[in-house]
């Protein structure tokens, strides 16, 4: 198969970037995308000039670290798979390919296709945890947790934070993010003693970190990888709800 | 020379780590403020490692060369943890967990750090359920279990198929939570590159900022090394692209021995190698085998049928298939270790049994399980995996049979430490799967997360004190000491000669053919004429690489090939250890399998009399042949004999 290419390529984060054109030939359909960049950047290096760069890791769909916005959407056409999982066979011969960096005021472009994605750890740092330190813990089978409450916080602990959410907002917001985490210790026995704090602290992160509010379009939902569901949006603003009158009191 | 000390405790195996908890020498907290550990890494081993020693009051300064250290290969694992807990009541206890892990290793592994390791493995899982990690559970509301290879309870926790994924999120929590503390800084996007040691004493390390390229020097009392596995000296293994030896090989370099090096794990279940352009093979966690059979056909025609497409592979009767697992090994069956199930596909394959465009793939049929279980049960216990599946092979697990082929996963050689973990650099400690210490020669399923964690939270936080407790009236290192510098300046000439070279060929081009070298002559199965020519053909490799590879962009920017250089030529230099361990070491064991030493059946035949050591090797400068140096293995707890499964 062959593909003409259009990437985004920026020298540093101070400067401008834009698109460059570049083509691969003879790519076979079972070739991951990331592959197919490997093959155009192997390329490059032949020719003598510098790689596209792009982050990625696992190149089984876990990390999180890829984050590609292919043809305008947030790891490609195909549903629930990142970049590293998307195959050469979802696009068609001779088929022209817009390939972009996650875009979002809180994710600064480091270099290409490569960003800061740092906003998201800081987010966790608010209290994105359970406070428990090492050690003087009660045997794991004291407290029991219903299959059903076990199975939803599992659903939600599924996000790997790769920002996908944030791309595919038009108001670049992480609430998919941030009630991820914040709905899977609130489902927990574990996670109930600060579930307060921790919602009232991990928004007001986000809203420090600049990313945008929620508007329930409900597109961070059909991007995401690991289909993490909007209810978790709406038991976020439960619990920020309920938190906040709380803390009026 | 170093006189090589293990320092195992006295005392009955089970009294050893309780012993030594009792008499060892700690920190009092008003003096732990005035130390600083660097830990480097941040799976499983090095996060829980800087949140334990964040909370204990240390100052820890914790790297990653990821944009963040959720992103550690750990959170790759999928199938699952082990514990001793018998919550099934199927007659599991700490001995046993010992018992089946030394066994599983092949007697090559260090009797008290796995009992050690078996002991705590219960504390574990009750760390991670206060932190809130989703293991399975059941309608009761009770934690769930399942079985894995070489063993035969069920003591396996699981999160679907994404326990590594969990369990690494938990101590992320751990770590993030130290952070903002203040207790822990974190470095992303740095890499170690160089050990600094001052009078004999680890004290620093310098490490590389990735985005902007400059050397940085950081000065502690004490170092961790928790970089993970070498198996990317295969080109193609399950490991992330950015996972490497350079921290390990460093170290090694600066007088660490390296213990076991040829000891690496093949997973019997991966999904086949397609073409040349692979980056990267993908696991299909070991799980699978409690509900899949593993097959081939038991007629060469059916095989050329199934090649050609006259038939699919749900044509062929019980009767006409080979459940070779089932049929050699009746007790563990589609459960045995993985370098038994690994050596026997590829001896079904290398017999012309095997499936798929390449005859490199066996067949793991869910057809049964489906029958029995109906297709909801399978989905909810493993709905990921055969997702994963489908997207890269475009074919359904679920009607057809997937097909599998052995992979490089994991490495059960690594820095040699002693029961402390403390390598043979004073104030030089290495945890998880970057040190030797635990799995022997073959690592059982669901024991990397159990070591690395074991090691984080509930060892070293211990034995790291005994080191420390000496060092509380040295005060902080300035990095103006010469040695720093020393070090700085070896760092950047070495990749000042690498910008250089401006050869002709791509890093990828030289590590592929390294791959090729070591996966052919140093892999699965293994020969002394192999050996040598695996090591000559290293070296010639190694200074082709020097004068010939072609790195472009600049040294003081963000340089992803530079990177990948800089780890390819520790790569080419590990490798001829490799190889030069494979070779000394005349037996099979685990998943060191000499063709020269097998029984009548194809089994792995050991030599305990000459070969019961761990091999602890020790650098002697450029261009000499490293010199070995023997830990003898003592077995008081348990009888050494001849591993049987059938």
């Amino acid at each position: 198969m062959d593909f003409k290419l259009k990437i985004w390529k920026q020298k540093n984060a101070g400067s401008k970037g834009k698109f460059v054109n570049y083509e691969v030939k003879g790519i076979s359909s079972d070739t991951s995308f990331l592959e197919m960049l490997d093959i155009l950047n192997e390329d490059l290096i032949y020719k003598g000039e510098e790689p596209v760069v792009f982050d990625h890791d696992c190149r089984e769909g876990i990390c999180g670290m890829c984050s590609l916005y292919i043809n305008g959407y947030a790891h490609g056409p195909d549903a629930a798979i990142t970049t590293c999982q998307l195959h050469m066979r979802k696009f068609k011969d001779g088929a022209t390919i817009t390939i972009e960096p996650f875009r979002a005021r809180p994710f600064p472009v480091i270099k290409d296709l490569m960003i800061d994605r740092t906003a998201l750890d800081t987010m966790i740092q608010a209290g994105g945890y359970t406070s428990a330190k090492t050690g003087g813990v009660p045997d794991a089978n004291a407290i029991l947790i219903s299959k059903e409450n076990s199975d939803l916080a599992m659903d939600a602990a599924s996000c790997i934070g790769c920002g996908a959410c944030v791309a595919s907002c038009k108001n670049a917001s992480a609430m998919l993010f941030v009630s991820a985490k914040v709905s899977q210790l609130a489902l927990l026995p574990q996670g109930k003693p600060e579930a307060a704090e921790r919602v009232l602290n991990m928004v007001a992160a986000m809203d420090e970190a600049g990313f945008g509010n929620c508007t329930n379009t409900g597109a961070c939902e059909a991007e995401c990888p690991k289909e993490i569901k909007i209810t978790n949006i709406a038991r976020l603003n439960r619990e920020y709800f309920s938190a906040s009158f709380a803390s009026e009191l | 020379m170093v006189k090589l000390n293990s320092k195992i405790p006295e005392g009955p195996i089970e009294k050893k780590w309780s012993n030594y908890k009792d008499q060892q020498s700690l920190v009092n907290p008003a003096n732990k403020r005035k130390i600083d550990i660097i830990v480097v890494g941040t799976g499983l081993a090095g996060a829980s490692a800087a949140a334990s020693l964040g909370e204990l009051g240390f100052n820890v300064k914790n790297f990653c060369f990821q944009d963040s250290p959720r992103r550690a290969h750990s959170i790759a694992a999928q199938g699952g943890i082990n514990a001793a807990k018998n919550y099934p009541n199927d007659g599991d206890t700490v001995y046993r967990l010992f018992y089946d892990t030394v066994k599983g290793g092949d007697y090559r592994a260090r009797e008290s750090n796995v009992y050690r390791l078996a002991e705590v493995s219960n504390n574990i899982i009750d760390q991670c359920i206060a932190q809130g990690v989703p293991f399975a559970r059941e309608y009761s509301g009770l934690l769930d279990n399942r079985s894995f290879g070489g063993a035969q309870v069920s003591r396996t926790f699981y999160a679907r198929g994404q326990t590594g994924q969990q369990l690494l999120l938990g101590a992320y929590g751990a770590l993030s939570k130290e952070i903002k503390k203040g207790s822990v800084k974190m470095y992303t996007r740095h890499e170690m590159l160089d050990l600094v040691v001052v009078e004999g004493r680890a004290r620093g390390i310098i490490a590389r900022n990735l985005i902007n390229g400059e050397l940085e020097r950081h000065a502690a009392h004490a170092v961790v090394i928790a970089t993970g596995g070498y198996g990317n000296v295969f080109f193609l293994s399950t490991n992330a692209m950015g996972s490497n030896v350079t921290a390990v090989w460093k170290v090694f370099k600066k007088g660490s021995f390296f213990g076991n090096p040829s000891f690496t794990q093949i997973h019997p279940t991966c999904i086949p190698v397609h073409g040349d352009f692979q980056s990267k093979l993908t696991l299909m966690s070991e799980s699978l085998r409690n509900d899949g059979r593993i097959w081939v056909p038991r007629k060469k025609e059916d095989v050329a049928r199934l090649k050609n497409g006259e038939i699919k592979p749900k044509d062929l009767s019980e009767e006409e298939r080979d459940y070779y697992l089932e049929r050699r090994y009746p007790a563990f069956g589609n459960l045995v270790p993985r370098d038994v199930a690994s050596r026997a596909a590829k001896e079904r394959c290398d017999a012309g049994y095997g499936v798929g465009e390449t005859g490199l793939a066996v067949y793991l049929d869910f057809e049964s399980a489906i029958e029995r279980l109906g297709k909801d049960v399978i989905e909810e216990r493993y709905g990921n995996l055969f997702q994963m599946y489908q997207k890269i092979v475009d074919e359904n697990p679920y009607e057809t049979p997937m097909m599998i082929y052995p992979a490089v996963h994991y490495t059960m050689g690594g820095i040699w430490v002693d029961y402390e973990l403390q390598t043979t650099i004073p104030g030089l400690f290495a945890i998880g799967e970057a040190n030797f210490s635990d799995h022997g020669a073959n690592r059982l399923g669901a024991s990397a997360l159990m070591q690395g964690l074991a090691d984080g939270y509930f060892v070293l936080p211990y034995t790291i004190q005994s080191y420390l407790s000496d060092q509380i009236g040295v005060p902080r290192f300035s990095t103006e000491l010469p040695e720093f510098a020393e070090a700085e300046k070896q760092t950047k000439e070495q990749l000042e000669k690498l910008m250089s070279i401006k050869g002709k060929n791509s890093v990828d081009h030289f590590h592929k053919l390294l791959g090729k070298i070591m996966w052919e002559y140093v892999g699965m199965s293994r020969n002394k004429k192999g050996l040598l020519h695996a090591i000559t053909a290293i070296k010639e490799l190694r200074e082709e690489f020097w004068k010939d590879v072609r790195i472009p962009g600049e040294i003081n920017d963000l340089n992803t090939e530079l990177e990948k250089a800089a780890r390819l030529a520790d790569f080419l230099e590990l490798g001829e250890l490799m190889a030069r361990d494979g070779l000394d070491r005349e037996e099979s064991c685990g998943g060191h399998f000499r063709e020269e030493y097998q029984t009548k059946e194809g089994e792995a035949l050991r030599n305990d009399k000459n070969f019961t050591f761990v091999s602890a090797w020790e650098y002697m400068g450029e261009g000499k042949e490293p010199k070995l140096n023997k830990e003898k293995l003592e077995y008081e707890a348990i009888e050494v004999k001849q591993r049987n499964y059938k």
